[in-house]
């Protein structure tokens, strides 16, 4: 088999694997946000981020090659993530304390992965207003990191296209293929693919705020790094 | 709805129901009502088999398309630092003034590409240029009399092409066709060596060997290829593409036609920006007078079985369809976010078929390539930048336009042609390139010194070099795509720290950030786009460091926080 | 107040936030024995000293919601040779902020004017009062900030080992599971 080098160690891989890829196989964990074992590659993120031969590339879009040396782990690197991942938090509105996926939340446990202390950046705190229309789930788009998960997830697995991107820049921001752009009105459904599949606290199942105390829930006990299948939401 | 909105829609849509065609239909609907109606949505939704929601995200993306009726006309000034200059934020208060209460939108737009003739304008999509007091006041009087823009006095629209000087490529008699049937006399391996030959670098900016280009999606097996024609110039200060397309369009299309027979390609499509609207009519007429000519069509020029035709597709006003595969994306009908590469549009491109996206300059130099020889070509310029390119000059100069330079030449002789002695910078390669200050003028034009895709902003002694970055902020805010986090947060960030420094509250903090911010963006980002947005701004902190320090608060090390701004709301409230 | 020489003076303060924080500055628990040691103690609101003289550390918990807490914020600012940050309404703004997707006004008009069982329904505006800023701001926003201590609140260990890296003169450092946010 092909390899080539991530931290120093020799990482086999498939021709066609991204080095995400390849290196989830050898148990290897790149942090991500919007990257899936399940669905196509997206890159939005950025949070992937490695430093191969001097540059910077996102894992989750390339492709493992022979030769390549890549550095996953430097204080470089994390320093990378942690822009990106301060960028996300100030312009979303994602108030820890108040929310229910703490603790089982990608971007909070990846961020306090790479270092992230707080954002240094200017907090942008955009209005954007909850969806509580569907008996069984809500959306709060305050957490919103444009990942497209639940997109993909809706497209691909439940062949429903429930959810889309709309608008440009800034701007763009996470829409409900409904009549009213509601989740209530649209074929949502608790069983979905895509109601498992938010890494933030956006789509969130009701009547079950906090039910895990602290200390108990996914990434109190089992760190993000260690868990070596993609978790469970 | 009256049945007449429901036959224009339909006439619009004229049965093709193909889902690329999406966003070239929302184009034409909403340059028929000056918006999108609802029910052309739900029409669209049940021909393309789209949900509404996704024909209204994409909407949502281009910033030509509304989905509100905004009045019965839509205006939207030009916003490129030369417009800047010449006053356009006055000329929109004095129409703003002038038509109060008419049925009447008046917005901002990023660059239109009639820097050289500014500040200009777009109205319901068609470009009027030279503005000033007078020529508002009439644009007024148009609008308060409710005369349809079919009607206004065609020298409101006499954009002019503004050749100021001709090389070796501008100083050609129009070809005739010349260089495609010798490039079908040579056939495509050989065509393709005179291309490689000639040493010809795409002109969009990137300098991308065109032979090397064309080999790569040539080798790539596909039943179908496509040759896409990149004129969608919206690089601020660029212009050179708009008068190849206005008056040398048949070169263009000669160029399009010897790429389609190297690759084996037998459709081409010119992505064309929304702000070039007005040249869509002429560059159809250019295209049926081709296929009368045996030049387009079937059995081109004879040559049994080479079948090639040529589609405009319109853009709506997005900076982000300049990067080929935005550019893809848009000519599919959808949103315009950058693809992931590899694979390269050369392997899977328009309709995931092998593509080559070329400048319309690019396509424009083959053909006289062809025509004249490679060793015609390359005996002018340097060795690693063979040839002629156009430059679009702008800004503090006396003589702004069109100039054709071989490679090599220094930035004072250009500013000496042109007219721009005592410039303090020239911004080349437009918001997202170089600020070259005037003790490094003896740089030259080339891909190996100051490569540009055609932008050449004169910046004058006596301008703040601080708003020319905050124009830049401002348009990058505005035109990244969204998609990756460090573009899409970053040119928010920038522009706000920029602001503050633009208002004098600027601190150490901010500093510190915008170097962060934009590294960031430099190393990580998906697209150019975001790679080179914040060039002009840590060029401006490596070079004039004075720009940001002289315009700090009082107390450098803390932010500025302006408690009377921030307790205006209170006093309001309880006054 | 004297100032004992060799001794570390520390000042902390509570802007727009619940005192979780100072609650968990207590929660170090008989350690605080430990640190009166070393330290001593300027304006708190453990010590009720109501101005701030020159310190070494000023510790900064809560959100700046209003113009007394600007004033305290630059003060200690002024005054302290480091400010550390604590918690997440002093680092983002937290529950605070929250009220920042409602016009000021609005807020006020719930509070004071039609909200339930008001006996004279009345906006304050007393120029006693501090006024109330358009929006809440993270500490960040005011002044510069040398040190941040996550948290909702910040651990009492997380404090401790700050405090005591700070005292000794080294950068405060936390282990992964440290590191929270809520």
């Amino acid at each position: 088999m092909p390899t080539f080098t991530l931290d120093q160690q020799t990482i086999e891989y498939n021709p066609g694997d991204t080095i995400m890829e390849a290196a989830s196989r050898a148990g290897i964990y790149i942090p991500h946000l919007c990257y899936h074992p399940e669905f196509t590659p997206h890159g939005s993120c950025r949070v992937c981020v490695v430093s191969v031969n001097g540059r910077y590339v996102s894992s989750c879009t390339t492709p493992a090659s022979e030769n390549l040396d890549v550095t996953n782990i430097s204080e470089a690197v994390q320093q990378h993530r942690k822009q990106l991942l301060e960028m996300l938090f100030v312009e979303g509105n994602h108030v820890c304390p108040a929310c229910e996926k703490s603790g089982a939340c990608t971007l909070q446990s990846v961020a306090e992965f790479c270092g992230m202390l707080s954002p240094t950046f200017s907090f942008q705190y955009p209005n954007r207003p909850v969806d509580a229309s569907h008996p069984d789930y809500m959306l709060d788009y305050n957490r919103c990191i444009n990942c497209e998960l639940c997109v993909r997830a809706s497209r691909d697995v439940d062949g429903k296209s429930i959810f889309g991107l709309s608008g440009r820049g800034h701007e763009a921001h996470l829409v409900v293929n409904s009549e009213d752009g509601l989740l209530g009105s649209s074929n949502f459904d608790k069983n979905d693919r895509a109601a498992s599949i938010c890494p933030v606290g956006v789509i969130l199942p009701k009547h079950q705020g906090f039910n895990k105390p602290i200390g108990k829930r996914l990434f109190d006990e089992t760190p993000i790094n260690e868990q070596m299948v993609e978790p469970q939401r | 709805m009256s049945a007449a909105t429901v036959e224009a829609i339909n006439n619009i849509i004229d049965n093709n129901h193909d889902p690329d065609y999406l966003l070239q239909h929302l184009i034409e609907i909403q340059h028929h009502f000056h918006y999108i109606p609802e029910i052309a949505i739900g029409a669209l939704a049940q021909t393309t088999g789209f949900s509404e929601t996704h024909i209204q995200s994409v909407v949502a993306f281009y910033s030509f398309l509304s989905l509100e009726y905004q009045g019965d006309y839509r205006i939207l000034f030009s916003d490129n630092f030369t417009d800047r200059i010449d006053h356009n934020q006055q000329l929109k208060t004095l129409l703003e003034d002038k038509v109060k209460d008419a049925s009447v939108y008046i917005g901002m737009t990023s660059c239109t590409g009639l820097c050289d003739q500014g500040p200009g304008l777009l109205v319901n999509g068609l470009a009027i240029n030279d503005l000033d007091d007078q020529r508002v006041e009439e644009i007024a009087a148009l609008i308060l009399n409710k005369e349809p823009v079919s009607n206004w006095p065609v020298h409101l629209f006499a954009i002019r092409d503004n050749i100021q000087r001709s090389d070796i490529q501008l100083q050609q008699e129009s070809s005739g066709g010349e260089g495609l049937a010798k490039a079908l006399s040579l056939g495509p391996d050989q065509t393709l060596s005179v291309v490689d030959a000639s040493g010809l670098r795409g002109r969009g900016g990137a300098g991308f060997k065109t032979a090397t280009k064309w080999s790569f999606c040539k080798q790539h097996q596909s039943d179908q290829h496509f040759v896409v024609c990149n004129a969608d110039e919206g690089e601020p200060g660029t212009f050179k593409d708009r008068i190849l397309l206005n008056t040398y369009a048949e070169e263009v299309i000669e160029g399009m036609t010897i790429c389609a027979s190297v690759i084996g390609a037998s459709k081409g499509l010119i992505y064309l920006r929304g702000e070039y609207r007005y040249l869509l009519e002429a560059l159809q007429g250019t295209m049926q007078k081709l296929r009368s000519e045996n030049k387009l069509g079937n059995n081109i020029l004879g040559q049994n079985g080479f079948d090639f035709d040529v589609e405009i597709h319109l853009g709506a006003g997005a900076y982000i369809c300049g990067e080929e595969s935005s550019l893809i994306e848009s000519l599919e009908g959808k949103r315009g976010i950058p693809r992931i590469r590899p694979p390269f549009p050369v392997q899977q491109g328009y309709k995931n078929k092998p593509t080559v996206v070329n400048n319309v300059e690019t396509f424009w130099s083959v053909a006289h390539i062809l025509r004249q020889g490679a060793d015609w070509f390359n005996q002018a310029g340097t060795e690693a930048s063979p040839g002629t390119r156009l430059l679009s000059i702008s800004g503090d100069c006396e003589r702004p336009g069109i100039y054709e330079y071989p490679f090599g030449m220094t930035l004072t002789e250009i500013l000496k042609d042109c007219g721009g002695a005592g410039a303090q910078a020239i911004q080349m390669a437009g918001a997202a390139g170089t600020t070259v200050l005037a003790k490094d003028f003896a740089r030259q034009l080339s891909f190996e010194d100051l490569a540009t895709g055609g932008s050449f902003m004169v910046i004058g002694s006596q301008r703040d070099l601080m708003d020319l970055l905050d124009n830049f902020a401002t348009f990058f805010r505005h035109e990244s795509c969204g998609f990756c986090t460090p573009c899409r947060v970053g040119t928010l960030l920038i522009e706000e720290i920029i602001q503050r420094f633009n208002h004098k509250q600027g601190s150490e903090v901010d500093l510190e950030q915008l170097q962060r911010i934009a590294q960031i963006m430099q190393e990580t980002s998906f697209c150019g786009l975001g790679s080179t947005a914040p060039t002009a701004f840590i060029d401006a902190l490596n070079q004039s460091p004075e720009l940001f320090t002289e315009r700090m608060g009082h107390d450098i090390d803390n932010p500025v926080f302006d408690l009377e701004q921030a307790t205006r709301d209170y006093k309001r409230i309880t006054q | 107040m004297n100032n004992t020489p060799g001794k570390i003076r520390i000042a902390t303060t509570s802007l727009a936030g619940c005192f979780g924080c100072h609650m968990s500055i207590l929660d170090i628990d008989e350690k605080i024995i430990d640190l009166v040691e070393l330290v001593e103690f300027d304006r708190t609101p453990l010590t009720d000293i109501k101005e701030i003289g020159e310190c070494d550390i000023g510790i900064i918990e809560g959100a700046v919601a209003n113009s007394e807490n600007v004033e305290v914020l630059q003060e200690f600012r002024k005054h302290c040779k480091t400010v550390v940050a604590i918690g997440a309404c002093a680092l983002n703004g937290g529950i605070p902020a929250m009220r920042n997707h409602y016009s000021l006004e609005e807020c006020l008009k719930e509070s004071y004017v039609d909200g339930m069982g008001l006996d004279k329904p009345l906006i304050p505006s007393d120029p006693e009062l501090p006024m109330i800023l358009n929006e809440v701001h993270p500490v960040q926003d005011v002044v510069k900030v040398d040190y941040v201590l996550p948290g909702c609140p910040p651990t009492a260990d997380m404090i401790w080992d700050a405090l005591t890296a700070l005292i000794e003169g080294r950068e405060p450092s936390f282990s992964l599971d440290e590191v929270r946010y809520d």
